[in-house]
């Protein structure tokens, strides 16, 4: 049933053993200790999971090991390396406090790098649609937004 | 008390400390804890100090560290920061100088829940004034080794100074043990300077969060952690008949099957694969069920039909049935709440280890020490035996998942003893088996007078109980209805929260208010702000119905019925954030009041809103807050609260609703119990008015009634249909359908 997967997470070789059905989640949290991505739902409802698979933000709950072959694997502990600056979004979170619980947080920040790496200055409508797929339940929509904006407009 | 003081000497060894040990009254008092180290806790240095006479403390560390030891749990409302905030004020200090540990059985204070909003008003209180009584203790300690007068003297980040001398903690304590008592008199530097306190310091959590820093019980992990989940019954009420026990003998992976009575569960060393051998086991069980729910009933109608305790909460010595009846303008309606869930975003989580007779337990529940006691209940441990850690989970909004998950946890552990078992709940597990916020009808007759003042107020609620939280009995945990040991069901809990915020906090010369408790037919507990949400919804939806009556401004004619300064001023200030606002086609304003707990934070919410007539969408444009929580600590936190406090709300009004056919919830998973998103999400504007000489008062919860109120009186200006039964979105569609609703 296991096989050894070569994957490339966070720019590090990393090889795995297992399933290759068993869904990224739990090879980012369990097999390499990653806390970034969430469990939520497990359905591609939420985004509390959410990874960058070469820079496109996808739920990893249902993204089966064995489709990574050679794409780079981002998480949110691969946007700011250990020691360095935080990544501008990381920064814009924290700096609106764009959190309660922070369940979300890696989500909406995942989803926020892979929107602003496509489009450099999105519309509110735009980081809105963005982050539809995500969900909060502490209710701190507007600072993610405003958090999302601040990086837009400069 | 001898040898209390032999064993803190044996402790603290070269260490030097000052310990401040203060009094919360009605908390109850942790006693003489004698905890066998926890293998996997992080070291803590004040284990051995005494507990026989203090309910908390404060620990300042010969490095100049401060240790505050809270009861209270981390649920996303930044209680952490706050708390440091308050020390690091009356302590002259820095605040990364500071740590804080939350809730743990036998090293933190009993502080019961954290829960109710009342932390800073308690909590954060106590630990300001142990931080002042510190603060003199060392002055006085430094005035004899200065020999200078205290007066003279400043403590600051640690180094204490003055006339030309100084000295540091390190010096001072000199790897000895002080212990004094909290000190009324000690000055309080907050009500004089306030460098720190009042000012919008950034949670430092949230730069953890941004990082992916472990912060969760979701992040523990543990050598030779295995994976657990729960196989769950088709229904609330069932019996487990039948087990293919050689069937799932043979299924790959298995570290260990689990039957507790009805109780079944699956272990295994990978998580991934627990879960798929969860789902092969449902398929080798047998279960008894009766299809016991009311389904294709009228939720309203069935509730009214239930058998009640019904009880008079107020009756004015003045109150006269005639009173209404004679009243020249007379009106008379009833209002509806479903059921609805907390939804946490990550799912319930617990982690238990259980070893030569001895317990550990990981949880994000709101009460660590209440957990202990139901656990001890559950399980037949002794109280000794069983530690309790609090860790920060997924936002709760109240009881939740959090102490089942525990629980269930805890008897696996110990059916797998020797290794640290994680169990975290699937999401519909989450959605299907926590306690939901209960379901609520309203009725209100009221009789103005010819000058639209309110004589008589009549008010009848019909409310499940809002509190079955575990509290040392083990009924109250759900995995207890299954393992067959006797335990019966969750029993009746707190009354009291059906009423919050049932009595108008306006002046109306009579009254009478009734509660109808009934038990209904899903498992219920407590929910953000309990029966205030709707009765805050039902009480300011009839006021603005008795304005338009009176044909006087919602806002005036709320202000002409306050005697509170503090709250006119609220709507006072609401009034001018709305008043330049231009209404287009299909839009409406409408505002919601309530001061929570008529004793805490004062709320004015206004709400924005476009229907359109043609798709019943509604949009929230915006929301306004205006906010008085009397002392503010921290002004941006206070204003996340409430930002969050609104957006759930509204959320709640607008969409949700538990459904259940008659054997289960159906509402499994987002798309079935959607909530609003970020399409939906409203701009928002807060105003605090900051009352630095005013007791703090919790604002967690003070805008959930305000907010769905200002909300369907918004609906109703923009499309002149009265919603009185949420959430909003289904009455528009039903009314749009022409469907009659279920009336009194
Ligand atoms: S956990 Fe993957 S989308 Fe919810
Ligand atoms: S901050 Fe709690 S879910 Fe978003």
């Amino acid at each position: 049933m296991e096989n050894v997967f070569k994957i490339l997470v966070n720019g590090k070789d990393c090889q795995i053993k297992a399933d290759p059905e068993t869904p990224m989640l739990y090879i980012l949290r369990n097999n390499l200790t990653l806390n970034g991505p969430k469990f939520g739902c497990g359905l591609v409802q939420c985004g509390a999971c959410m990874m960058l698979i070469d820079g496109v933000a996808v739920p990893s709950c249902t993204y089966p090991l064995q489709n990574v072959g050679q794409s780079e694997v981002t998480t949110l502990e691969g946007l700011s390396q250990e020691g360095e600056q935080l990544h501008p979004v990381q920064q814009s979170f924290f700096e609106e406090q764009a959190a309660q619980c922070g369940y979300c947080t890696n989500g909406l920040i995942m989803a926020s790098v892979a929107l602003l790496r496509r489009k450099s200055n999105p519309s509110e409508t735009e980081i809105r649609a963005e982050l539809q797929r995500n969900i909060c339940r502490c209710g701190i929509h507007a600072r993610a937004i405003r958090a999302v904006k601040k990086l837009a407009d400069r | 008390m001898e040898k209390n003081q032999q064993s803190r000497r044996a402790f603290i060894q070269s260490l030097g400390v000052l310990a401040i040990g203060f009094s919360m009254s009605g908390t109850a008092c942790s006693r003489s804890e004698k905890q066998q180290a926890d293998p996997s806790a992080p070291e803590i240095r004040t284990r051995e100090l005494d507990m026989e006479e203090i309910d908390s403390w404060l620990v300042i560390r010969e490095d100049g560290r401060v240790t505050i030891m809270t009861g209270k749990m981390e649920l996303g409302q930044g209680i952490t920061t706050a708390i440091a905030q308050v020390a690091a004020e009356e302590l002259n200090m820095n605040m990364s100088l500071i740590d804080v540990h939350l809730a743990e059985t036998g090293y933190t204070p009993d502080e019961g829940y954290t829960a109710g909003s009342r932390s800073i008003e308690t909590s954060a209180m106590s630990v300001r004034r142990a931080a002042a009584s510190a603060r003199e203790y060392l002055l006085e300690m430094a005035s004899q080794e200065l020999s200078t007068p205290k007066i003279a003297l400043t403590l600051e980040d640690g180094k204490i100074s003055g006339q030309g001398k100084s000295t540091a903690i390190y010096t001072l304590l000199n790897g000895k043990y002080f212990e004094t008592k909290i000190s009324s008199d000690a000055p309080l530097y907050a009500n004089s300077e306030r460098k720190i306190v009042g000012r919008s310091v950034a949670r430092m959590d949230i730069k953890s969060m941004v990082t992916g820093k472990s912060h969760f019980i979701h992040d523990l992990r543990f050598p030779d952690m295995v994976h657990a989940r729960i196989v769950r019954p088709p229904a609330q009420a069932a019996k487990l008949t039948s087990v293919a026990t050689q069937a799932i003998s043979k299924l790959p992976g298995l570290a260990k099957f689990i039957r507790i009575g009805s109780l079944v569960a699956v272990i295994a060393e990978d998580e991934y694969q627990t879960i798929k051998l969860a789902k092969a086991v449902s398929h080798h069980l047998t279960w008894d069920y009766q299809k016991a729910l009311p389904a294709n009933r009228s939720l309203m109608q069935h509730i009214r039909s239930l058998p009640t305790d019904s009880k008079i909460d107020e009756k004015s010595e003045a109150w006269s049935d005639s009173t209404i009846a004679n009243s020249p303008v007379r009106h008379r309606a009833a209002y509806f709440k479903p059921y609805i869930m907390h939804a946490a975003n990550g799912p319930s989580c617990g982690i238990a280890r259980y070893e030569d007779g001895k317990l550990w337990v990981w949880t994000h529940s709101q009460g660590v020490y209440p957990l202990r006691g139901a656990l001890v209940d559950l399980l037949g441990l002794a109280e000794e035996h069983i530690h309790v850690k609090g860790v920060p989970g997924s936002g709760c909004y109240g009881h939740n998942g959090a102490d089942d998950v525990a629980a269930e946890a805890a008897l696996l552990a110990m059916e797998f003893p020797g290794r640290h078992v994680r169990l975290q709940w699937m999401r519909e597990e989450e959605n299907a088996w926590e306690p939901y916020g209960t379901a609520m009808v309203l009725e209100v007759e009221a009789g103005l007078d010819s000058q639209g003042r309110i004589k008589g107020w009549k008010y009848d609620l019909w409310s499940d109980d809002h509190g079955v939280r575990p509290g040392g009995d083990a009924d109250n945990l759900m995995p207890a209805w299954y393992i067959e040991k006797g335990h019966g069901e969750a029993k009746s809990g707190f009354r009291g929260g059906a009423t919050r915020n049932s009595e108008p906090y306006y002046t109306i010369p009579q009254l009478h208010l009734q509660s109808h408790i009934f038990r209904g037919p899903l498992r219920r507990s407590s929910l953000r702000g309990l029966g205030a949400y709707a009765n805050v919804f039902a009480i300011e939806s009839f006021m603005d119905e008795l304005a338009e009556k009176a044909n006087i401004d919602p806002i005036d004619f709320r202000i002409r019925h306050l005697n509170d300064e503090r709250a006119i001023a609220c709507l006072k200030q609401l009034a001018n954030q709305i008043r330049s606002i231009k209404k287009q086609n299909q839009q409406g304003i409408g505002i919601g009041f309530a001061r929570y707990k008529n004793q805490a934070a004062y709320c004015a919410v206004a709400a924005h809103v476009r229907v359109d007539q043609q798709t019943n969408k509604v949009e929230v444009i915006k929301l306004w807050a205006v906010v008085d929580a009397g002392e503010v600590i921290n002004p941006d936190g206070l204003k996340n609260q409430i930002e969050g406090g609104m957006v759930q709300s509204i959320s709640w009004g607008l969409m949700e609703e538990v459904n259940f056919d008659d054997t289960q919830v159906t509402n499994l998973n987002w798309d079935s119990y959607p909530i609003l998103r970020f399409q939906e999400a409203p701009a928002i504007h807060i105003d605090v008015i900051d009352h630095p000489h005013e007791v703090p008062l919790g604002a967690g919860e003070a805008a959930q009634g305000p907010a769905t109120a200002a909300l369907v009186n918004a609906v109703y200006q923009a499309t002149g249909i009265r919603v009185r039964q949420l959430p909003v979105i289904k009455a528009l569609k039903h009314s749009a359908l022409g469907l009659k609703l279920a009336e009194l």
